[in-house]
């Protein structure tokens, strides 16, 4: 997933076995990881010829976002999904938050 | 007829001692306790909400609830004729048990399917640092560490909590994350979440649902100051609270800012330990109430 990532343009599974230089995959690996992943929904592909072009659905940075947005409790929804461990707040609260924070750092 | 009567007692009895509850004050010095109150009027308040309309309409068969209900599942004519009260408090019953464990199942799978969108999309996308073994991290500038729990609860931090906490925050925070995975407190919040769900328009059950949140938290807070400082726990809570490194949505703020002080002023001066007879009381209510709900469902008055 990196590798392609990394590249922008979309590859096939032969190019992608060959970035990954430092792992000695059989192609049917390489292969085998890019339609699970096509099949979930990280990828896209198109046809080129007699093989498939895969290239990510969103970036990086896009998934990410989504998870942080579910960490902080953005959705919305408040589900009970996950268990957080506090949440930011803002303005004149963060104002009494912070002279605690510097009133229990002097002590 | 006194069964019915009993069980609508006992749900305006629970209805009314949940709000009294909401206010409670010793709940943060003893929060496991409060959470298992919460759970056991949460569900005596179910049955015996639904159990008084059913028993009402079971009358006619002179059974038991359950035992009515089997009987009319089963096609059975009761000795007394059917009238359209009788009906109508039988269809308002079998809804309103039906929402009920509807909304609890679809709670459930919803979370489970975030959960697993979750974990793929972790797993694509975080990293190991080793100066945390164990857990993922999340290449993103705000502060967030959290837990996405199941079977392999995964805990996760981002870099900017990295950043943000010193290395002893840092252990604290883990160690709070780690009492939420071996608890399961997820599985505690998931009836109170479905319980909004189903009726979003009630402040109590809203206000319900932010205590339990705040009380599981103070419970992992409590497991966490076995193996770290709490005031370290402390400066972690109050760095988390005041990063404010993304935009936080209006309307959400008042109560985040208030748990996040009740939780730091209890690390620092811990209150005293709840009177034993008040803790054994509350422990009786509990028992009391999770016994006499199912024992009315099966035993006619």
């Amino acid at each position: 997933m990196d590798i392609l990532w990394a590249q922008s343009s979309a590859l096939t599974a032969r190019e992608v076995g060959r970035l990954i230089a430092d792992r000695d995959l059989a192609p049917t690996t390489v292969m085998t990881v890019l339609d699970r992943l096509t099949r979930k929904g990280f990828l896209e592909r198109t046809r080129d010829g007699r093989a498939w072009r895969y290239q990510p659905a969103e970036s990086r940075d896009a998934y990410i976002a989504e998870l942080m947005l579910e960490a902080l409790d953005m959705t919305g929804d408040r589900s009970a999904a996950l268990t957080r461990f506090a949440q930011a707040v803002s303005g004149t609260e963060a104002e009494i938050l912070r002279r605690v924070l510097t009133e229990l750092e002097e002590e | 007829m006194i069964t019915a009567a009993v069980l609508a007692a006992l749900a305006t009895a629970c209805a009314l001692g949940s709000w009294r509850f909401t206010t409670a004050r010793w709940t943060s010095r003893a929060p496991r306790l409060a959470v298992i109150v919460w759970q056991s009027l949460g569900l005596a308040w179910g049955l015996a909400t639904t159990g008084a309309m059913l028993a009402f309409a079971v009358q006619p068969y002179g059974t038991g609830v359950l035992q009515g209900l089997i009987a009319f599942g089963r096609g059975e004519t009761p000795p007394e004729a059917w009238d359209p009260l009788h009906v109508l408090a039988l269809i308002a019953g079998l809804t309103a048990l039906a929402v009920l464990v509807v909304v609890l199942i679809m709670a459930g799978v919803q979370a489970l399917r975030a959960r697993r969108r979750h974990r793929m999309v972790l797993a694509l996308i975080s990293r190991d640092d080793p100066g945390v073994p164990g857990v993922r991290v999340l290449d993103h500038p705000g502060a967030a560490a959290y837990c996405v729990p199941g079977l392999r609860s995964q805990v996760v931090v981002s870099e900017g909590a990295l950043k943000l906490l010193s290395e002893d925050e840092l252990a604290a925070v883990l160690a709070h994350e780690s009492a939420h995975v071996r608890e399961r407190h997820d599985l505690v919040l998931l009836p109170f979440a479905a319980l909004r769900r189903a009726l979003p328009w009630s402040k109590v059950v809203a206000d319900a649902q932010s205590q339990v949140e705040l009380l599981i938290e103070m419970a992992a807070d409590d497991r966490a100051r076995r193996y770290c400082s709490p005031r370290r726990l402390a400066t972690a809570l109050l760095r988390f609270g005041t990063a404010g490194a993304m935009p936080t949505p209006q309307g959400m703020l008042g109560v985040h800012a208030q748990h996040v002080m009740a939780r730091v002023d209890r690390l620092i001066k811990p209150g005293p330990e709840l009177a034993a007879p008040a803790r054994y009381g509350f422990i009786a209510l509990s028992v009391g109430l999770l016994t006499a709900t199912p024992f009315l469902w099966v035993i006619p008055l």
